[in-house]
């Protein structure tokens, strides 16, 4: 019964697509209508060639299946988003690589919100989709609850991922940072959104253990906000059903507020309570002993959490927003310190008795890493959000360089630590295939972030003196092109970090591609990991 | 309701409201007894590594947690 209204709805969803795909107003609709025809195509003759056979599945496993697909998804994604940073980064040092043949599809401008979406959202979002899957099973001692509804979420998700990308590339956006999909893709990934949150709260309902583990509040503010934050800032009414084009129902500085209220809570649940969740998991368990503080994890919580909210304002100094406005994000940015320094102090102490497994662990010296990493840009943010810094720093490479030591550094270690966990659980092997190459890859990677970091803040910093420099006429120094060419040695050093951080994913890949085919089998499974005590 | 309600709402009984939550939050977390709890519940990721529980299985966990 189930299955045939399923089969009606892909049939329906195909039909419209196919309807829309013929009367497109512009390529990039087109392009995308293809797209959700075949996935539902796809999905429709899966569905029936699969019907009356499926199993029931055991309610006494963990589902791990989607965990095993979001680990491959979120390993193929991150390599494909560093080659395009690596792309883009080489572009801007050396603008020749924007190549004519290719120019309207291939050029910085058009790569750069592909790079963004590729590493936030697909490396980013199917890291924290699958560990969220994986740490809310073992932590509720449930199974997920939903069935085959987190298979939809990752397949929707995978598809968010190319209708937005491809968009992109054909000329569909909103032209709004972190949020450039346009409407067609925004309304599947609410529909995803929504599927990902009853997923992750059926299964919390359900869980046999009396509290709900701090990971999961972690996680579950990362689903609920970043819907809120989604809805809100993706009110636009589409100027034909027919067009990707839509106009945004606000206009001027209340936009800018949205989508910069958005965008910094982006950064603050998607990039921080998220991975959090990861930090609270994974570290203890790489550890093996307990967090250093379950009391400090729970205030570290809710102070995160109400403060971060507030802090957007910083993005619009000196600009229409009234000051008072910037003068909130500024404090609240402030204040932030305290949270996010409790978290990361909470972290690190985890392994306090065991720093010894910092020389014998790689994967632990990844996590202590990025919890370094965390720190380091959360101290550096609330300061760049000081007005009298930030007229320096805003619109300088100081800001690339500050989300990239927070992008690489703490959302890309932690990644990276989580994924070495995951693999040899989740396919039952004994152990990772080469530990020495996860070394290799902790020091291309480490070393990659520091001379990302270094350049962007001597590009910044000298960026934004020459911008500000006046003769004793009063009048500037230095035109925007000269800036340009006095930072071109600082972008040739950022792209070869992005060429060693680059290298660290691809031998990480090799790395996990291996333990799954070369590494002998866990024979069973022990069953009573817990003794009876 | 329009804006300025809205707004003057916002900012004074909401703000006290979140505040004091908050205040009670970290109060709450410090109550007595509260340690062996938390004990407890920081120990949740060490327990069921390979399977959920069953409902036998949850009752020991329980009275082993209280």
């Amino acid at each position: 019964m189930w299955d045939y209204i399923k089969l009606i709805a892909l049939g329906l969803v195909a039909v419209i697509a196919a309807i829309a795909a013929g009367n497109a107003r512009d390529l990039a609709y087109q392009v995308n209508a293809v797209e959700i025809l075949l996935a539902a195509a796809i999905a429709f003759i899966w569905v029936l060639r699969t019907m009356g056979t499926r199993q029931p599945a055991p309610q006494n496993e963990y589902f791990d299946g989607v965990v095993r697909a979001g680990v491959i998804a979120t390993t193929f994604w991150g390599v494909v988003g560093f080659l395009v940073a690596v792309i883009i980064a080489f572009q801007l040092a050396y603008p020749s690589l924007n190549f004519e043949w290719a120019q309207g599809y291939m050029n910085f401008g058009k790569l750069r919100p592909l790079h963004t979406s590729a590493v936030i959202f697909a490396f980013g979002g199917n890291a924290l989709i699958a560990s969220s899957f994986y740490v809310v099973q073992r932590t509720s001692a449930a199974r997920l609850w939903g069935g085959g509804l987190s298979w939809f979420v990752f397949w929707g998700w995978q598809l968010v991922i190319v209708l937005a990308a491809t968009g992109y590339i054909l000329g569909a956006t909103q032209s709004k940072e972190y949020a450039e999909p346009e409407w067609v893709a925004d309304w599947l990934i609410t529909i995803v959104w929504v599927s990902y949150l009853l997923v992750f709260m059926g299964t919390i309902f359900k869980r046999k253990e009396p509290h709900i583990y701090v990971a999961n509040w972690f996680y579950l503010s990362f689903i609920v906000t970043i819907a809120m934050l989604h809805l809100v800032n993706n009110l636009a009414v589409p100027v034909s059903m027919f067009s990707s084009k839509s106009v945004q129902v606000f206009s001027g500085v209340q936009d800018a507020m949205t989508q910069w209220w958005y965008g910094h809570n982006a950064v603050g649940f998607f990039l921080t309570a998220g991975f959090l969740g990861m930090m609270y998991y994974f570290v203890p368990k790489q550890a093996e002993r307990p967090v250093y503080s379950y009391k400090l994890s729970i205030v570290h919580f809710w102070a995160l959490i109400f403060l971060y909210i507030w802090a957007g304002p910083h993005h619009l100094h000196y600009t229409a927003l009234p000051d008072w406005a910037g003068t909130l994000g500024m404090v609240f940015s402030i204040i932030l310190w305290m949270p996010s320094w409790g978290g990361m102090i909470n972290g690190l102490m985890t392994l306090s008795g065991a720093w010894d497994k910092l020389r014998t662990d790689p994967i632990i010296r990844m996590m202590v890493v990025s919890v370094g990493f965390y720190g380091m840009s959360t101290f550096e943010g609330p300061m760049m959000s000081i007005k009298a810094v930030n007229s320096l720093s805003h619109y300088t490479d100081w800001t690339i360089g500050h989300v990239h030591s927070g992008a690489l550094g703490w959302n890309g270690m932690i990644t990276f630590g989580t994924l070495y966990f995951l693999v040899p659980r989740l396919w039952a092997r004994q152990g990772l295939y080469s530990l020495k190459l996860v070394s290799w890859h902790f020091w291309l990677a480490t070393i990659g972030i520091v001379l990302y970091a270094s350049s962007m803040w001597v590009a910044g910093i000298m960026q934004g003196l020459m911008w500000r420099e006046v003769d004793s006429q009063g009048f500037l120094v230095n035109a925007f092109a000269d800036t340009v060419a006095a930072m071109h040695p600082m972008f040739v050093v950022r792209g070869l970090g992005g060429v060693l951080y680059l290298a660290g994913g691809i031998i990480m890949a090799y790395n996990l591609w291996m333990t799954v085919a070369r590494q002998p089998r866990v024979e069973t499974r022990s069953v009573a990991a817990v003794p009876a005590e | 309701m329009d804006y300025h309600i809205f707004r003057e709402f916002a900012d004074s009984w909401f703000l006290i409201f979140l505040f004091v939550f908050f205040l009670g939050i970290v109060v709450w977390v410090f109550r007595p007894g509260s340690r062996k709890t938390y004990e407890d519940t920081s120990d949740i990721p060490f327990r069921h590594e390979d399977k959920p529980a069953s409902s036998s299985d949850s009752g020991e966990n329980r009275d082993r947690g209280e």
